[in-house]
């Protein structure tokens, strides 16, 4: 006997259905114009059908993203509507996905893969350090790693052990490797498409607790905006406006940030909240203009704070923008403990509170 | 006995190992180490026992049927682990456990893998693989606290030798090597049973293990259950090899494959694996044809992905229904034995729901606690800055249990 299980010549009319009916889905999110109730989810799928759509080399692949459309279903209805050689499932093994894509990528593709769970990237970390950051460096720019590796990351969905990291650090400290973060549903939408036209190869962050956060966003004008050919990448968005502290956040932290500055708004204090976007590249510009207006900053991120992206946030500030410092620049971070397990990690994630008490302790009465 | 590959000089290489091998068998070192061309099945699904005909038995392939109380207290197992797996599907259900990766239908592999072992034996089991550290002895009530959200784990693995139910798939094959390894270097004749299901088969750590085993010559086992998806991906797509017991002979180990819902079948080829690597064989793998019966865990939907008719197919196949009527007809298991048997397993049900129903607090201040042997600064310092806050809120709330707060 062979191991091809019947499984594989029967896929009968259930399971196909279920893929069809997630295409028709997807083509009737595609044609609407105007704004509408969408989901992180729904626009990061959006972005990767409009891409497919566009360049024939642009590839996706992975575990479980086929038939199932990814265990967060991110990559529902792209077999059905781009077929098995687009979009199809690898065997179980990381650093074969990550690997083939240096070799496609060599060789004109465009692969936007996908890692199932933050702390399921390891096996593939040889092959994002090793390879996908040098290729461009070793070979003096005739070889470009044109990929994007989409990794699901962070807390705050009561995962059990190894579906919950902060995994960005990793990533930021490996020179030749972008790291974006999408903290809003249009961002989904902008960051994921200018990733995959990037010829940089782009971790793709996805803060899995935002996977079903809703907004209204409108299709037509984003992809409007990505045809005119509109970036973010290192530009840092303000994500609400203030005067007294600046409250810097990437990610799964923008939206805490966001509910601490409106919690501080009743008390009276007005704080500036900046969306980092890209934490590489990383915005200077927009992140220190904030800082030298308001004088005092605390950082938010849900990773262990020993040298992290919020270690580097706080150097590049200070030396930038010392003098206009009233207070020194805290961090309300993740301890530095392994992740927990979900009844413990809401006392290890940056809760309003704690970010309230660190705005209190940026010395007020100096 | 040591089996090995010389490729530089096969000539000259002192190859008793597989001498040793030809006359144990009377077959060559390629046809001792290539499965039989058929899984081994010993009772048919409806409960009746092959002849040593049907069975196909091959030279090196022979397997006696186990004994009678070997038999039973498997199947007490097997009834019990069946009770666990459902009992914890419906707690999920009821918001109780966070999360259970039922092994309901591959429960005879479970019962199998750890009832082959002795004392001092180790086991390294996967997230699914539940009811075979609990058959293995460990307190049913730990056993789950991982499933729960507690801690990610709960039983300590030196006290029943079975290492972390382990989730980066395949990881824990390399340590069941290393663990096998450190015995053999101090003496002790430990075997190792290293477990895994098909789809794991495609990670580089699958494949190191082997070899390292093979190569250092250690006494494990690696059981690969297949039950034909990893998650929604079909075994196609993992492999195309003859099946994934073939995968043996490339590493220089003998490789079998069983049916994996037959539990005497099993016992049989279980316990002579275990004999052999006890006696010098070096590693074996054994592939266990199954079925994962529900979806991979709670959050999973296997209607997207495989028809219902295959899952009807496979519960004709049932490991507890064949057992139950082997036994039965046997005469083995008569109807006090049988009620003595599901009382057991209702008394273990009824455990695990009174375990994981209590409203245990969880310590948040042991977050910092052990992390390391030795406490660092920081560490102090963050856990004291956690301390302050708890303490606050409970001035606010006005109760007084330090550093406790009931589960949320
Ligand atoms: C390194 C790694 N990658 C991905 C995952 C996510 N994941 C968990 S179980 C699973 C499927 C495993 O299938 P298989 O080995 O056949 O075991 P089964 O779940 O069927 O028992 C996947 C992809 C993981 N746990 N570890
Ligand atoms: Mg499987």
């Amino acid at each position: 006997m062979t191991v091809t299980t019947s499984a594989n010549g029967t896929t009968t009319a259930n399971v196909s259905a279920a893929t069809a009916s997630a295409a028709a889905s997807a083509a009737a999110t595609a044609e609407a114009t105007g704004p509408q109730s969408l989901t992180m989810a729904k626009a990061l799928n959006t972005a990767m059908a409009d891409a497919m759509r566009n360049d024939p080399s642009v590839l996706v692949f992975g575990e479980d993203v086929g038939m199932l459309g990814g265990v967060f279903r991110i990559t529902d209805g792209l077999m059905a509507e781009f077929g098995e050689q687009r979009c199809f499932d690898t065997p179980l093994a990381e650093s074969g996905i990550v690997g083939m894509a240096v070799g496609m990528a060599i060789n004109g593709m465009r692969p936007a893969i996908e890692m199932q769970f933050d702390a399921f990237a390891y096996p593939a970390f040889e092959q994002i350090v090793s390879h996908v950051a040098k290729m461009h460096n070793r070979t003096k720019g005739k070889l470009k790693m044109p990929m994007v590796i989409r990794v699901p990351y962070a807390g705050g969905i009561g995962g059990v052990e190894h579906h919950c990291d902060s995994s960005e650090s990793y990533y930021a400290h490996t020179a030749g490797l972008k790291v974006y973060t999408p903290a809003t549903v249009a961002d989904g939408y902008r960051m994921l498409r200018e990733a995959i036209d990037s010829d940089d190869p782009v971790m793709f962050m996805e803060p899995k607790k935002l996977y079903w956060s809703k907004d209204q966003v409108d299709l037509g004008a984003l992809r409007a905006e990505h045809d005119a050919g509109t970036s973010t990448e290192g530009r840092a968005a303000v994500a609400r406006p203030g005067t007294d502290a600046t409250l810097i956040a990437y990610g799964p932290s923008v939206p805490t940030a966001l509910a601490a500055a409106a919690a501080a708004a009743e008390e009276g204090r007005s704080l500036e909240v900046i969306d980092v976007r890209t934490l590489v590249p990383f915005d200077d510009e927009t992140v220190c203009a904030s800082v030298r207006k308001t004088g005092r900053a605390v950082v938010i991120a849900e990773a262990h704070g020993f040298a992290s992206v919020s270690s580097e946030i706080v150097a590049r500030v200070q030396e930038r923008a010392f003098h206009y410092l009233a207070a020194p620049i805290l961090r309300v971070t993740g301890f530095d403990v392994p992740f927990p397990s979900p009844k413990l990690e809401h006392y290890y994630l940056p809760s309003v509170d704690r970010i309230l008490d660190a705005v209190d302790d940026l010395q007020w009465e100096d | 006995m040591t089996i090995h590959a010389d490729h530089s000089a096969p000539e000259t290489a002192v190859d008793d190992s597989a001498a040793d091998v030809r006359t144990k068998f009377g077959i060559s070192v390629e046809d001792y180490m290539l499965p039989a061309r058929h899984q081994i099945q010993m009772v048919n699904p409806d409960g009746t026992l092959r002849s040593q005909d049907e069975q196909g038995t091959e030279p090196g392939h022979e397997y006696p049927t186990p004994g009678d109380a070997e038999l039973m207290a498997a199947y007490e197992q097997l009834v019990v682990g069946r009770r666990v797996n459902d009992q914890n599907s419906a707690l999920v259900r009821q918001g109780r456990m966070a999360v259970y990766p039922s092994s309901h239908g591959q429960e005879a592999c479970q019962v199998a893998a750890a009832m082959c072992l002795s004392e001092g034996d180790w086991l390294f089991p996967t997230y699914r693989d539940a009811v075979a550290v609990m058959t293995r002895g460990v307190d049913p009530v730990e056993v789950m606290t991982i499933f729960r959200g507690d801690w990610h784990g709960g039983y300590d693995p030196t006290e029943h030798k079975v290492g972390i139910q382990c989730t980066p798939l395949t990881t824990q094959l390399l340590h069941a090597v290393g663990v096998a390894h450190a015995a053999k270097l101090r003496g002790e004749n430990t075997v190792v049973m290293a477990m895994c299901g098909d789809g794991a088969t495609s990670e580089g750590d699958f494949h190191e293990a082997l070899n390292f085993a093979a190569v250092f010559h250690l006494p494990v086992i690696f059981f690969v259950q297949n039950n034909k998806y990893a998650i929604s991906v079909p075994l196609s797509h993992q492999s195309v090899a003859p099946s994934l017991a073939h995968k043996a002979v490339g590493y220089g180990m003998a490789g079998e494959r069983v049916d994996g819902n037959d539990l005497v079948a099993l016992l049989a080829v279980m316990d002579r694996a275990v004999k052999l690597a006890r006696d010098g064989s070096g590693p074996l793998l054994i592939e266990a044809h199954t079925y994962r019966m529900q979806a991979h865990t709670n959050a999973d939907d296997a209607t997207r992905y495989r028809p219902d008719s295959e899952v009807a197919e496979w519960q004709a196949k049932d490991p507890l229904a064949r057992m139950k009527s082997y036994l039965t007809d046997k005469g083995l298991l008569d109807a006090a034995a049988s009620e003595r048997i599901t009382s057991h397993a209702e008394a273990v049900a009824t455990q695990l729901r009174e375990g994981l129903g209590e409203d245990v607090p969880v310590q948040p201040l042991d977050l910092f606690k052990y992390v390391f042997a030795k406490q660092t600064p920081q560490l102090k310092e963050q856990s004291e800055l956690l301390a302050s806050e708890l303490a606050r809120a409970e001035s606010a709330n006005g109760t007084d249990n330090s550093g406790t707060e009931s589960a949320k």
